[in-house]
């Protein structure tokens, strides 16, 4: 059984070591954390954005993703410690001054948000498959989306929103076709 | 939340410093790469080293180079995206690649390494679980409790092998580098691993494992199925790997099937294997290779499903990944 | 008058959601994104033992772990509550005794969650421990240890009997006679979210509780039971839910500990439950055992029908009654059952509770009903799809059970999934291993009575206009996703003429907004949207006297549309809303209106007729496709129609995710989801974790074809219907009658597995009964049955006997 003990708040101490300092959506940020502190804890408690979220903190989920030079992982999993001179991007980092990234807009107009918990990590692993792949064939957005569970949209609208964005990222003039809105037949 | 425990968090940055700074250490300290397996572990309690050595910053882990006699060598804390997306790989062996991508999830694939893959924690439905909850049985063996829960009179721990590289790196004779305080040394990887849920690895504490090596791609092939109940996320509760020499007539020289997931260790199925030898792959011999391993796979109640049905499952899986051999350009 | 329906400029029309903006870019504020200067966290020591009696409980280790500035055991809050009258059972910890792993025991809050953790570790906990009681059948042997004091038998929280006309006579007259056993595993809602609160109580004897609840009403009643404080200075905030699918609807220990030790400790005190907890509150789908007989005629008309049902409550009451009512309540309303009878019961277990789960005690006797009728179909040499259409409930007609049918458009559906699956040319004709099945469905448009007895609204809206032209709308309502908060933006911008987008929704705050009872029994759209519109219209009647008045014309020629107000004979003379407001507020005062809505009196007058009455049914009806591999017993679904009755849909793109979503709940409990427990450790729970709870991920989703049929209610605004809940319920039974198409094999049960269909394909093999399923159906000394005339009998919705309970009793949901 575990049991909390003098040398754990010692070791504690010595662990609280040097300053990190994170670049978060293209921001400089220098903050003193315990190194076990995981980068979704940093992020929502001593950064202050709590638009990632959490599920279950182990990695069975995807709620918690973010990008890391670009690419979709688990902050659930990922220790700041590690990512020294690395760039973190979260949802608060998609939007411009220009307004919605087109996979936020999407998302918007198709209803693929609805609790809009899992949200912010579909439109991260989304963005990353865009980046990569800009013409995805609806199998392969299946698989890039495969880590991030979704219980109320059964990912249709998921689907159909990268794909709008998709469309409209290669410059094409795309909007929601009338069976995405108003159903079939 | 699920939070970590205190540990203090060493970044060497060569495998000299790496294996000083592990001897150096503590007993319970531990290395770690992407930490996808060992940081839940550590939140559920199950291991709570008082030292991390993070392996991250040392480049010369994570190349993936085709070395002077042609074959290709993948650094351990290469990503098991980096595996699967180099061309290197993807030439020398297809079914290493499109094992990769049926790992966990794509997003994991971007953090789990192939070295961590290689010496994942053994599985069980009664280890993998928080602390609480196995305060609530009384533990088991495998982590501060007395009693293998999956078969209560047994004097050992029946935890599972769980990782989808294994069996197919098995059976392709795949060797890795360690080194430790004494040196350096190459194995093959089956050597690895020891069929005890709990000392589930023949690697010694302080030894690193740097490299793994491919054969030498001529004249083989090699594949991989997995059985699991959803398209991502989950563990195999069946892997089968699978590797065939052929002669230039297209007739199998030597062959070897490796079970995943049925025991502590992977599962060397050399009845099965013989039964290819000499044919050229067609139904009848790979209908009786199938039937052999069925015979000799024993699965245990310990991950998801019946283990009447993963039984059952080894036949079909087995066929359906010698099928994928045979077809196999 | 609200607009009629050629000039709807808003309803029907697929726009974004109100709060969609604010949920993509990550500023949604959950419970768990709330920080507050000072706060504390806390957390729960639960018990490792699923039933025994509390010793002793030492906290004083804890107390004096550095750190910790609060604990709590159970004598801290000795008021029992529950969320029905009829079942107080719970405590916020446990008083004297455990019930299952994971009940609560005590409750520590710190600076820190880890200092928390570690203080709840150094609890110590003397337990005496009692046998326990694993199951249904465990609980009716008898021999176990009462797990509560109360019930109808030993271990049986509730045992219900009902008879509308002489089954037994109709059974007599019916060609064929079929009876079958089914079993539907429990299964959990698993929102993303885990459950968080927040509470922060001031000195001057306020408590505010920030909670993801689908029902701050309730919760703040049952604060206002255990804390023992005047209601009125409670606040409860019910934060948007990141999902909750009937989770979140009880009101939970960890939000009463959480207000306590704030009080207690006079800072604010924050918890988040980590995943395994969030399974230990459950109050998710039922384990149920069903037994159903059913006489046809050689047409496939329904004589009479004998359904008993046997659910596996776990530990307490929570929604279970209602629960268990609710399996024996809609069978009526789909296809003609001129007589009925209903046994149902409930018995308690050592495990979280079971509770409403999207379709609510529904979804088990659905699946029964729907495969019954598949078999009989067989038997009798009738197509599936065309018995049902050819016996269906007609509209405006009142079921054997009293039931008031307005709407009704099941046929519509039908016909819709038949035609576009291409069911007449491929139904029975796929090659083997694919195949396509058929179901159908009803589900409630909002309970017809409250969870407490009052004869208040159940759900009242408040609307304040200013002069700045902004229109704000007040209610209770709760947004879980769904998009309740949308629904009231565009209801009051239909009737106002203005843009939803720019009204503010103020929703869920019990001090800021009337009640509305909660996000449950898919109530919310009819009952939000019939009190928005009261609002609305009397808001726009103040508006327009006061321009006709200006403009000296009579009411009737004033319109509202786009922002703009003007007179239908003379498009002339306009002014925009902003100058009406103006002009309104000049001569009424300030402009604020109020609109309540109570749902229509129900005819039945029976004891338990307060469960199933609705002031609308929707209705839906899908085709599977499968595809089955013989080898393993897999089964993959490929493609659902389906075709929802809704009435009409407020917003046709957001009335669709609640189909596909739907579908994708249904696909899960269908194929994979199961709330199970070891039985040889302890009734624990099987895996408490996302990894091993097998939640369909983007690989198993099917493809949906989804199709709204509108046949406007008149009890909905503008006609609008239920869609959160009902198109769940045809998902299990199409696929596991599309499975039987495919290959043979008969699986009376979910989840099917592949290891239950190699099992009923190997029978087949064998040529046994290709059939796998609960095997013994099981007994129980019913008691004598209430016994109520249907209408056609000549009844007036009473039971029979003089000196019963007559008029509702005390059961409702």
């Amino acid at each position: 059984m575990r049991r909390p003990n003098p040398a754990g708040r010692l070791d504690f101490m010595a662990s609280f070591g040097s300053a990190i300092e994170p670049r978060v959506n293209g921001e400089p940020y220098a903050v003193a954390v315990p190194v076990h502190k995981t980068l979704l804890e940093v992020l929502r408690e001593d950064i202050g954005l709590t638009g990632t979220k959490h599920g279950c903190e182990l990695g069975e989920c995807g709620t918690c993703t973010v990008l890391i030079d670009g690419q979709p992982v688990l902050s659930c999993l990922a220790l700041p410690a590690a990512l020294e001179g690395r760039d973190v991007t979260t949802v608060e980092g998609l939007e411009s001054a220009d307004g919605l990234h087109p996979l936020q807009q999407a998302f918007v107009e198709l209803g693929a948000a609805q609790c809009g918990y899992c949200t912010p990590g579909f439109v991260l692993a989304a963005r990353a498959l865009l980046e990569g792949n800009p013409r995805p064939s609806r199998a392969e957005i299946e698989t890039a989306l495969g880590g991030n569970l979704c219980r109320c949209t059964g990912y249709l609208k998921i689907y159909e929103a990268v794909e709008l964005a998709a469309a409209r990222m290669r410059g094409e003039p795309a909007e929601p076709t009338r069976e995405m809105l108003y159903g079939a037949g | 939340m699920m939070r970590l425990p205190h540990f203090r968090f060493q970044v060497p940055g060569t495998v000299d410093e790496a294996i000083t700074q592990k001897h150096e250490a503590p007993p319970d300290a531990a290395y770690v790469a992407g930490g996808t397996d060992l940081y839940p572990n550590m939140k559920r309690r199950h291991q709570e080293p008082s030292v991390l050595i993070a392996l991250h910053a040392i480049d010369e882990l994570r190349t993936i180079v085709i070395e002077a006699d042609g074959t290709v060598s993948i650094g351990a804390t290469a990503t098991l995206t980096e595996v699967a997306s180099h061309p290197a790989v993807q030439t020398a062996c297809p079914a290493l690649v499109e094992t990769m991508h049926l790992i966990s999830t794509p997003i994991l694939q971007n953090m789990g390494t192939i070295g961590g893959n290689l010496l994942l924690d053994t599985r069980c439905n009664y280890y993998d679980q928080n602390h609480e909850w196995r305060k609530s049985i009384d533990y088991c063996m495998k982590k501060d409790g007395e009693v293998c829960w999956v078969a209560p009179q047994s004097p050992r721990c029946w935890a599972v092998q769980s990782a989808d590289s294994v069996p197919l790196l098995v059976a392709m004779g795949a060797t890795v580098d360690l080194v430790g305080p004494d040196g350096e040394r190459s194995v093959p990887i089956q050597s690895l691993y020891r069929d005890d849920g709990i000392l589930y690895l023949s690697k010694q504490q302080d030894e690193l494992l740097t490299r793994i090596h491919l054969p030498s791609p001529n004249g083989w092939r090699s594949s991989y199925r997995k059985v699991r109940r959803r398209g991502a996320f989950d563990f195999p509760v069946l892997g089968v790997g699978t590797w065939a020499e052929l002669d230039s007539d297209g007739v199998v020289r030597d062959a070897r099937i490796v079970l995943g997931g049925v025991a502590s260790s992977p599962v060397v199925v050399e009845a099965a294997a013989e039964a290819l030898i000499g044919s050229s792959l067609s139904a009848e011999p790979i209908e009786e290779a199938a039937q052999l391993a069925w015979k000799n796979g024993r699965p245990l109640d310990n991950t998801d499903f019946t283990l009447y049905w993963r039984k059952e499952m080894i036949r079909p899986t087995v066929r359906h990944a010698l099928e994928d051999l045979a077809s196999h350009r | 008058m609200a607009p009629v329906e050629d000039q709807l400029r808003v309803v029907g029309t697929s726009l974004p959601k109100v709060d969609a903006v604010a949920k993509v870019t990550g500023r949604t504020k959950f419970a768990d994104d709330l920080f507050l200067p000072r706060m504390l966290h806390c957390r729960m020591l639960r018990s490792t033992t699923p039933h025994a009696e509390i010793v002793s409980i030492n906290t004083q280790r804890a107390e004096e772990h550095p750190g910790v500035v609060g604990v709590l055991v159970g004598r801290d809050l000795p008021n029992p509550y529950g969320i029905l009258p009829v079942s107080q059972d719970e405590h916020a910890l446990c008083l004297d005794k455990v019930r299952f792993i994971g009940d609560p025991v005590a409750a520590v809050a710190a600076i820190d969650e880890e200092t928390a953790f570690e203080a709840c570790e150094l609890i110590d906990v003397e337990y005496a421990p009692l046998d326990s009681v694993a199951d249904i059948e465990d609980a009716l042997g008898g021999d176990d240890p009462a797990i509560h004091l109360y019930g109808d038998a030993h271990n049986v929280h509730k045992a219900i009997a009902l008879e509308f006309g002489d089954v037994e006579a109709a059974l007599i007259e019916a060609d064929l006679v079929h009876e079958d056993l089914f079993f539907y595993e429990g299964n959990t809602h698993l929102p993303m979210e885990q459950h968080a609160a927040l509470a922060d109580y001031r000195p001057d004897d306020r408590l505010t509780l920030w909670s993801s609840s689908q029902t701050p009403h309730y919760v703040h009643r049952a604060l206002a039971t255990v804390l023992e404080m005047p209601a009125s200075r409670i606040r409860v905030i019910a934060t948007p839910n990141g999902g909750g699918f009937g989770g979140k609807s009880d009101p939970f220990n960890h939000e009463i500990v959480v207000a306590e030790l704030s009080r207690r400790t006079g800072r604010p005190v924050k918890i988040c439950l980590n995943r395994e907890e969030v399974f230990y509150c459950h109050r998710g789908r039922h384990p149920t055992l069903m037994w159903i007989k059913t006489g046809f005629k050689q047409d496939g008309s329904i004589t009479g029908m004998h359904f008993r049902s046997f659910l596996d409550g776990g530990a307490y009451g929570s929604y279970g009654v209602a629960s268990t009512y609710y399996t024996g309540a809609l069978q009526t309303v789909t296809y003609p059952v001129p007589a009925y009878k209903f046994e149902g019961l409930r018995v308690f277990t050592n495990k979280p509770p079971c509770g409403p789960k999207r379709g609510h005690g529904t979804p088990q006797p659905r699946f029964a009903l729907e495969v019954h009728i598949d078999k009989v179909a067989e038997k009798l040499g009738l197509d599936p799809a065309r018995m049902r259409l050819d016996h269906l409930v007609e509209p405006d007609s009142v079921t054997a059970n009293y039931l008031k049918i307005g709407s009704m458009g099941l046929g519509a559906c039908i016909e819709k999934v038949v035609a576009e699956s291409g069911w007449n040319d491929r139904f029975g004709k796929l090659p083997e291993g694919k195949g396509l099945g058929l179901a159908c469905g009803s589900y409630i448009s909002g309970a017809g009575l409250p969870i407490y007895w009052n004869n208040m609204p159940h759900s009242g809206v408040q609307l304040k206009l200013d002069r700045g032209g902004g229109v704000t709308v007040f209610c209770g309502s709760t947004e879980i996703g769904q998009g309740s908060d949308s629904v009231l933006a565009y209801v009051v911008a239909e009737v106002l003429g203005i843009d939803p987008f720019e009204i503010d929704i103020v929703t869920a705050d019990t001090s800021l907004t009337p009640v509305d009872l909660g996000s449950y029994s898919s109530r919310v759209t009819l009952m939000t949207g019939n009190a928005a519109l009261q609002a609305a219209e009397r808001a726009r009647e103040l508006l327009v006297r006061s321009v006709a008045e200006k403009w000296d014309v009579p009411g009737v020629r004033v319109a509202m549309a786009e922002g703009q107000v003007f007179d239908v004979q003379d498009p002339e003379c306009t002014m925009t809303f902003t100058e009406a407001v103006v002009l309104a507020e000049s001569k009424f005062g300030t402009i604020g209106t109020v609109g309540s809505y109570t749902p229509p009196r129900s005819p039945g007058r029976y004891r338990g007729a307060g469960v199933g009455p609705s002031p609308a049914y929707s209705y839906a009806a899908a085709v599977a496709q499968v595809a089955v591999d013989v080898d393993t017993g897999e089964t993959h679904v490929d493609d659902v129609w389906i075709a929802h009755d809704i009435g009409r849909a407020i917003n046709p793109v957001v009335a669709i995710g609640q189909v596909e979503g739907s579908v994708y709940m249904g696909l899960g409990e269908a194929l994979m989801e199961e709330m199970t427990y070891r039985g040889n450790r302890n009734v624990v729970h099987h895996h408490p974790s996302m990894l091993e709870y097998k939640s369909p991920t983007t690989h198993e989703m099917c493809r949906v074809h989804t199709y709204l049929i509108e046949d406007p209610d008149p009890n909905g605004p503008f006609g609008a219907k239920e869609v959160g809940q009902g198109p769940l319920l045809p998902i299990p039974p199409a696929i596991v009658n599309g499975v039987y198409d495919a290959v043979g094999a008969r699986v009376d049960e979910v989840p099917v597995t592949p290891q239950k269909v190699l099992a009923a394909l190997k029978r087949k093999a064998k040529q046994e009964e290709p059939r796998e399923g609960p095997k013994k159906a099981l007994t129980f000394d019913w008691p004598d049955a209430i016994q109520v005339p249907p209408p056609w009998a000549g009844g007036d919705g009473r039971a029979l006997e003089e000196g019963r309970e007559i008029g509702g009793g005390g059961v409702r949901a």
